[in-house]
């Protein structure tokens, strides 16, 4: 965005049309049309995000190398500067900070690789058992979408009153199961992290299944008529073709579904108030909550900004990876669909999301 | 295509156990709210000794849940609406023209989404201190400074699934209406947009549930008179006693508005993520 503005006065400017359709339908080049209106359009999107991200984005690294106690909050511009005092802190893990942060890391890396292997692996599960058409279809894939279109915290108080160990649910049915005695603590110790996870992999599956089945229906259906014909089975079709063309919207997918869990607050906010424990004490709440106890904001900012950087660095390693994997996997053999589809890829998908 | 005898029964059976998991919790929710409060107080039972729908009707009195439902409501409303807007001009910008920093800011649109909230929460509540300390225009506990940062929660997403959604309406529209002599902003407010409707439509939907289900930043922005419903809920567990019934029939009232709307919108948000977030 920053970009954006600087380069402000050095406009050269087309209709995208030309580049997109080099067939020369629609490619005219337009004219009468101001050169800065484009810039016009986005300013307010451009001003608001500096304004409320950008800006305290900023700040916050700024912060992060401030002695930002309690004291001078209020006229935190004069707070005086720590240097890499407050980073030195997050890293000592002699210390008591430093350690909790590094035990606090370890679970959000647990509770984050958990929850996306669970709610991509129902998700895509999922998808795949609602390909097709059945009766009660529509209605199924509905209900299965109600999780993720309710708010997050009026699904996190259900669970939070299921697992109630007194009043709750879940003890009951394993009880009634004649598996447990009925008296297990679910959100204490480390029966909090499985909790956790589960109710955050209750919300996130079905997001999981939207795109899937998005994806699933861009894949034309004569690219399993062909494999059908040529005998591939139900697994062998979903192995040399299904998963290679959702590659796409996998790497999309995936990659949105770590940042939403790695970031996440509300879930251990709500599910265990102030009292959050150590198994499920998420870098988001742990960096909420010792700022808020102790008061020293400084600290609390150098943790936020770590925990950037590394989401930075795993997005950009993450990126780099599939990215090549993806031309390695395309389908080969003598079972491949015809390479045109990559390339009309495309074309095909805004066909079908103009349809 | 051909069904196997296998895969039909792993269908019943996956989509049974899935179906359950779902489920379970949506019938804890819709029973508990219908059970008396002695009902949640001892072990969790199937069905209540007595049905009663005065859950439904305590819960507007225990807590000034009518007073919260109107702050999410408003702020949810107003920052959808603006977030709406600013991401049809944004992303018709993006779509039609091509200019310096066109690349740029699609990535970094999209990136914001990794930024961690707690890390801009702080200096962004001490900018809304300052701001309304200089101006004398509160932004901090109102609900104009949660209107605020909402829509830009939902703005970045918004903006590319639009950009997807433009990009497949065809350029011959805006030819023809530049031929008749139409301005770009009437082409769009005019032409484009009544053809880009279900994209609006699927954006509406996401940056409302954005706004109203958020948590982390209304904990620290609102005060008493601005709460909102994600904050307010935690009032019906006090120090002696926790009225489940009612926090569940209160779950569902919540829940209602932003439910009915994804259900009756989804297909528009799958063509929007097929055709922008997925690409």
């Amino acid at each position: 965005m920053a970009t954006t503005s600087s380069t402000r006065a050095r406009t050269r400017q087309e209709p995208v049309g030309v580049e997109r359709r080099p067939s020369g339908r629609g490619g005219r080049r337009r004219s009468l049309q101001p050169r800065y209106l484009p810039f016009l359009l986005l300013a307010p999107a451009v001003l608001f995000e500096l304004l409320v991200h950008v800006i305290p984005m900023l700040a916050g690294v700024w912060m992060s190398f401030l002695k930002l106690t309690q004291f001078y909050l209020r006229r935190w511009t004069q707070a005086p500067s720590a240097g890499f005092g407050n980073y030195q802190v997050a890293f000592d893990l002699n210390g008591e900070v430093g350690r909790a942060l590094m035990r606090s890391f370890g679970v959000t890396i647990a509770y984050s690789l958990a929850s996306v292997a669970l709610a991509w692996g129902l998700g895509m599960f999922g998808a795949v058992l609602l390909q097709g058409s059945f009766r009660g279809r529509g209605w199924l894939r509905t209900l299965l979408l109600v999780p993720y279109a309710m708010p997050v915290y009026a699904g996190v108080i259900v669970w939070k009153f299921m697992l109630d160990r007194d009043n709750g649910m879940v003890n009951t049915l394993l009880a009634q199961l004649h598996l447990t005695n009925g008296q297990t603590f679910w959100l204490l110790g480390g029966n909090a992290f499985v909790s956790t996870v589960v109710v955050s992999v209750w919300r996130l599956w079905p997001f999981a299944l939207l795109t899937l089945m998005a994806g699933l229906q861009s894949i034309p259906n004569d690219v399993y008529e062909a494999a059908s014909v040529d005998g591939a089975n139900r697994w062998q079709q979903f192995r040399h073709f299904t998963l290679p063309m959702l590659h796409p919207v996998n790497q999309v997918l995936v990659l949105v579904l770590f940042l939403w869990t790695f970031n996440h607050f509300n879930v251990p906010y709500i599910l265990f108030s102030q009292a959050v424990p150590p198994s499920a004490d998420l870098l988001s709440i742990h960096i909420y909550n010792s700022s808020f106890i102790t008061w020293n904001f400084g600290v609390g900012s150098a943790m936020s900004v770590l925990l950037l950087l590394f989401l930075l660095v795993v997005t950009a390693i993450y990126l780099l990876v599939t990215s090549r994997g993806s031309r390695e996997r395309r389908p080969r053999g003598p079972l491949a669909p015809t390479a045109t589809y990559r390339q009309d890829e495309e074309s095909r998908d805004a066909e079908a999301a103009r349809a | 295509m051909h069904e196997s005898r296998a895969f039909k029964t792993l269908r019943i059976v996956g989509l049974t156990l899935l179906t359950l998991f779902t489920v379970l919790p949506l019938y804890v929710m819709v029973i508990s709210g219908l059970k008396p409060l002695r009902d949640v107080q001892g072990k969790f039972t199937w069905w209540p000794t007595t049905l009663t729908f005065r859950p439904y009707v305590d819960i507007w009195t225990t807590i000034p849940l009518g007073r919260y439902f109107m702050n999410s409501l408003i702020v949810s409303l107003a920052a959808t609406a603006a977030s709406v807007f600013l991401a049809i001009l944004a992303s018709y910008a993006v779509s039609r023209y091509r200019f310096r920093g066109r690349e740029p800011f699609r990535v970094t649109v999209l990136s914001t989404q990794m930024f961690p909230g707690i890390l801009f929460l702080l200096p962004l509540y001490l900018i809304f201190v300052n701001i309304g300390r200089l101006t004398g225009f509160p932004l901090v506990g109102t609900r104009t400074g949660l209107i605020i940062t909402y829509l830009t929660f939902s703005l970045p997403f918004a903006i590319w699934m639009l950009v997807g959604y433009l990009d497949t309406i065809p350029r011959d529209l805006d030819e023809a209406a530049h031929v008749d002599g139409a301005t770009p902003l009437q082409t769009l407010f005019r032409v484009i947009l009544p053809s880009a409707a279900p994209g609006i439509a699927a954006v509406s939907i996401y940056s409302f549930m954005t706004a109203w289900g958020e948590t982390l930043f209304a904990s620290v922005m609102t005060n008493a008179q601005s709460t909102t419903l994600a904050i307010g809920l935690r009032q019906y567990s006090t120090q002696v006693n926790v009225y489940w019934n009612q926090l569940m029939a209160a779950s569902i009232v919540v829940s209602i508005p932003v439910v009915l709307g994804f259900l009756l919108l989804q297909r528009f948000l799958v063509q929007g993520l097929t055709s922008g977030a997925v690409k």
